[in-house]
């Protein structure tokens, strides 16, 4: 098994609570997992300067992470037009060292748009990406109503425009494990084209056309060239992972529900550093909150970059170059 | 920086490495926290509550004298909870106690609650209501149980003098948010933690509703991920006087109204 180098959650949060990002990197073996090892000698614990970085994370060292957002909506920030949310967006995102936001929605279009809606939509996050694009990637929002304009947005928003994936909500009257989404799913793999689907499994009960990942699994088991995110692992993240663990081309999402310990740690253990990205679901959550979760994880520095960004570069890496964009 | 809402032992549906009173400390301690306000995860779940809170204060005094801060839980639905009233003030000298409605299955305008809150008051005891603990789409199935609304205070806190009281875990839980946070907000000298605010802008905007003087640091750790709290107020940019009134100050204020 491949041994490497890193820290662990401890020596991180000593590395930035305390400003000293710059010190040396002291060896500790984990596995290439990215779990850290239990059983360890304790490492030294100096006590953090009560207010010297309230917040208690040094910035220079969130932005080291790269930090890239699998899931941002527009709804909640100020502004009017797109490029106003955009800059809003910007400003906060900065505050916390999020380098870049991938857009699944703009700000009015949500859930079932009908036809009208969709495009509009989609033209929100056209215009936010057009206004920054080392800031912003976006997705194509989908509503399998409408299958024939589904099909007609790929092409217009992602073969032949600068998005780089698809978004499907709910209440779109399609479940995920519908045969009827295999046409969007094929099409997404011919393009390179990333798909995140919104899943939960609510103890309240999901909503009449909310889908689980065990749903989705079934879709992405057809299609296994695809790339799916799997919108908040189901919330209830115990279950959700457990449901994705054997669909490789399966990927974990944190984003969008509460900042339970353990979450990214059992993620990390049973799918992989590799299959795990970070994403807020801000402006209903705060990037903060969601950051929490992979900031404050007992997992290795190399699993923590993964998670914070680099996965979400290398899932995007073909298509954009496509683009003619480097990351 | 004072951290009004951690607990110590085991939530009953986890594991977590800081359920060990030694190791929640040194991470605290290692995270900038000077002073940890502790509840008992026990105290959810457990009926023997004069057992919860020995260990409890126990815990506290071994691992974190001059540090952790025990908070005794008390279920008024139990048998003579008066006495583990007493026992929280008098042996074990506690500052405050902590409530769990939603567990305990009562709600604030229960006349339990009155009479609660002015036996507290009494013994000088400061009071934290815990309105939630988990998301309720993400509950055990054959555990689930709806967060407490908090607006019964806004008539009855005017009415119990020198009430120290502060709320725990408003804000976001799942298919409901709080309501009505602005109106208790007026009704008295009520404190809120920042545990489960959330959304863009959510810790400003619980300030606007309330006051920069009532709003205190909470980060329900270990069930959260302290990071969580913490970014939360980097994101917030407040002013360096609202941030530390926050981090310490509120909390400090509280104790001495």
């Amino acid at each position: 098994m491949k041994q490497e180098s890193t820290l662990s959650r401890r020596q991180f949060l000593q590395r930035t609570s305390a400003g000293l990002a710059a010190a040396g990197v002291a060896g500790r073996i984990a596995a290439s997992s990215g779990q850290a090892k239990p059983g360890e000698a304790p490492t030294p614990k100096p006590a953090a300067p009560a207010h010297a970085a309230p917040g208690g994370f040094d910035l220079t060292t969130l932005k080291s992470l790269r930090i890239w957002d699998c899931h941002c909506h527009m709804i909640g920030f100020a502004g009017i037009t797109a490029e106003e949310k955009a800059d809003d967006m910007i400003k906060i995102a900065d505050r916390v060292g999020v380098e870049r936001m991938v857009l699944l929605t703009g700000w009015t279009l949500h859930r079932a748009p009908g036809l009208e809606g969709l495009r509009d939509g989609n033209n929100e996050v056209f215009a936010a990406v057009k206004h920054a694009p080392n800031r912003f990637c976006g997705y194509a929002f989908m509503d399998p109503n409408y299958m024939d304009a589904c099909l007609e947005e790929i092409e217009r928003c992602i073969a032949n425009g600068p998005l780089v994936g698809m978004k499907f909500e709910f209440d779109t009257l399609k479940k995920a494990s519908s045969t009827e989404l295999d046409p969007i799913f094929a099409r997404a793999a011919e393009l390179n084209a990333v798909i995140l689907h919104h899943t939960w499994i609510k103890t309240t009960a999901n909503e009449p056309d909310e889908s689980t990942p065990m749903e989705l699994a079934e879709t992405a088991r057809r299609h296994p060239k695809a790339i799916v995110i799997c919108g908040h692992t189901g919330g209830t993240w115990e279950l959700g992972i457990r449901a994705i663990r054997d669909v490789k081309n399966m990927y974990c999402d944190v984003a969008g529900s509460d900042p339970t310990a353990g979450f990214t740690e059992m993620a990390v253990r049973e799918l992989g550093a590799e299959r795990v990205l970070y994403g807020s679901d801000v402006g209903g959550r705060s990037f903060a909150s969601q950051l929490g979760k992979v900031m404050g994880a007992d997992v290795t520095e190399s699993a923590r970059r993964l998670i914070m960004g680099g996965n979400q570069r290398r899932l995007l890496a073909p298509i954009l170059k496509s683009k003619g964009i480097t990351v | 920086m004072i951290d009004a809402n951690v607990y110590l032992f085991r939530w009953p549906f986890r594991r977590y490495a800081e359920d060990d009173p030694a190791e929640l400390v040194a991470e605290l301690r290692h995270k900038g926290v000077t002073e940890a306000w502790a509840g008992s995860f026990e105290g959810v779940l457990h009926r023997d509550m004069a057992g919860v809170n020995a260990r409890l204060a126990a815990a506290c005094q071994r691992h974190g004298p001059n540090f952790l801060v025990p908070f005794g839980s008390i279920n008024p639905k139990l048998p003579d909870w008066q006495e583990d009233v007493r026992r929280c003030a008098e042996v074990h000298r506690m500052t405050g106690i902590r409530l769990h409605p939603p567990y305990h299955g009562y709600t604030l305008d229960d006349p339990v609650v009155a009479e609660l809150l002015t036996l507290a008051a009494s013994r000088k005891l400061a009071v934290q209501i815990a309105l939630a603990m988990e998301d309720d789409r993400t509950q055990f199935p054959l555990l689930r149980v709806a967060p407490t609304d908090p607006l019964p205070l806004a008539d009855l806190t005017p009415r119990i003098p020198n009430l120290r009281l502060m709320l725990l875990n408003s804000g976001y839980q799942g298919t409901l948010k709080t309501p009505h946070v602005a109106d208790i907000a007026t009704s008295g000298n009520i404190y809120f933690d920042i545990a489960r605010i959330e959304g863009v802008g959510g810790v400003p905007r619980l300030i606007a509703q309330t006051s920069p003087a009532r709003v205190v640091f909470g980060s329900l750790y270990p069930f959260f991920y302290f990071e969580a709290a913490v970014l939360k107020v980097r994101e917030a940019a407040l002013p360096d006087d609202q941030a530390h009134a926050l981090l310490e100050g509120n909390a400090r204020a509280f104790l001495k109204a």
